[in-house]
C-alpha cells in the first residue's frame, strides 16, 4: 500500500474517557462475548438430547467455578447488550440523540443492567449459593 | 489525457456496497429478539437447577421447542452480522478479514443446526 503517508483521524487514546464511548465499546464486547457463548449454550441443548450423562457433566462444569464465572459474564452479557440494544433501536427511530440524553440513558442502562443481571440470579437461585 | 469526470471514478467506490441490507437485517433481527430474549431468560430461570427429565420434558413441548429454536436462529444469525460488522472495521488484511466471516459464518451455521436438530430430537423423541 503507497497510502500509509495520508493523516488519519484521531484514535480513541486522543479523546477524554466518557461514558457512552465505554457502553459503546461495552455494546460490541458482550456482543463479541455472546456470539462465544451462543455455542455454550448450543452446547448445552446438545448435551441434554444427547443423554442424562451427557447433561450431567455438563451441569458440572456449568455449576463448577470457571461455569458459573462464564455464566455470571453470559447473563451480564445478554441483559446489557439487550436493553442496550432497545437504547440503539430508539435512537434509529431518531430520539434521545441528544447529548445530555445519551449520557442520561447510558446510566439508565448501566444500572439497569446490573440490577437484572442480579435479579435473574436471585431468582435463578444461584446467587449466592451456586448450582445452575 | 483523462476523459473521465472525477464522478465517474469516485463512483461505486463506497465502503459498504450492500450495507443497507446488512444494516436493515441487523435491526430487523434485534426487534425479533427484544421479545425472545425476554422469554428465554425467564425461561431459563424456571430451568435452572431442575433434572436432566425435568428439562427434557420442558424442551417436549412443542411451543417451547419452536420458540427455542426461532430464538437460537435468530440470535445465531444476528451474532454473525455483528461479527462480520466488528471484522471489517478491525481487521485491515483482506484475506484475513475474509477468513475470519468465512469461520464466523460456517461456525453459525453449524451451531445452528447441532442446535436445531437436537431440540427436534428433544421434540419428538420419547
Amino acid at each position: 500500500m503507497t497510502m500509509n503517508e495520508r493523516p488519519l483521524s484521531p484514535h480513541l487514546q486522543i479523546y477524554k474517557l466518557e461514558l457512552p464511548m465505554v457502553l459503546s465499546g461495552l455494546h460490541r464486547i458482550t456482543g463479541i462475548a455472546l456470539s462465544f457463548g451462543s455455542l455454550l449454550l448450543v452446547g448445552w441443548i446438545v448435551s441434554a438430547a444427547h443423554s442424562a450423562e451427557a447433561f450431567a457433566s455438563m451441569s458440572h462444569f456449568l455449576g463448577g467455578f470457571i461455569g458459573q464465572f462464564l455464566l455470571f459474564g453470559w447473563s451480564f452479557s445478554l441483559i446489557y447488550h439487550s436493553v442496550n440494544g432497545v437504547r440503539h433501536l430508539i435512537w434509529d427511530t431518531g430520539r434521545l440523540l441528544e447529548i445530555q440524553q445519551i449520557h442520561t440513558s447510558g446510566k439508565i442502562v448501566l444500572a439497569l443492567s446490573i440490577a437484572l443481571t442480579l435479579l435473574v440470579w436471585v431468582l435463578g437461585g444461584g446467587f449466592p449459593g451456586g448450582g445452575v | 489525457m483523462r476523459y473521465r469526470t472525477p464522478i465517474a471514478v469516485a463512483r461505486g467506490l463506497g465502503s459498504s456496497k450492500n450495507g443497507l441490507g446488512h444494516w436493515w437485517l441487523q435491526r430487523l433481527t434485534a426487534i425479533g429478539l427484544v421479545p425472545l430474549v425476554l422469554w428465554f431468560v425467564v425461561s431459563i430461570i424456571s430451568l435452572s437447577g431442575q433434572s436432566h427429565g425435568q428439562v427434557v420434558s420442558w424442551l417436549h413441548s412443542l411451543p417451547h421447542s419452536v420458540a427455542f429454536s426461532v430464538f437460537l436462529i435468530i440470535a445465531l444469525y444476528h451474532a454473525n452480522l455483528g461479527l462480520q460488522a466488528i471484522f471489517e472495521d478491525y481487521i485491515q488484511a483482506r484475506w484475513l478479514q475474509l477468513s475470519a466471516r468465512i469461520v464466523a459464518a460456517f461456525a453459525a451455521v453449524l451451531a445452528g443446526f447441532a442446535g436445531v436438530f437436537s431440540l427436534l430430537g428433544l421434540a419428538f423423541g420419547g
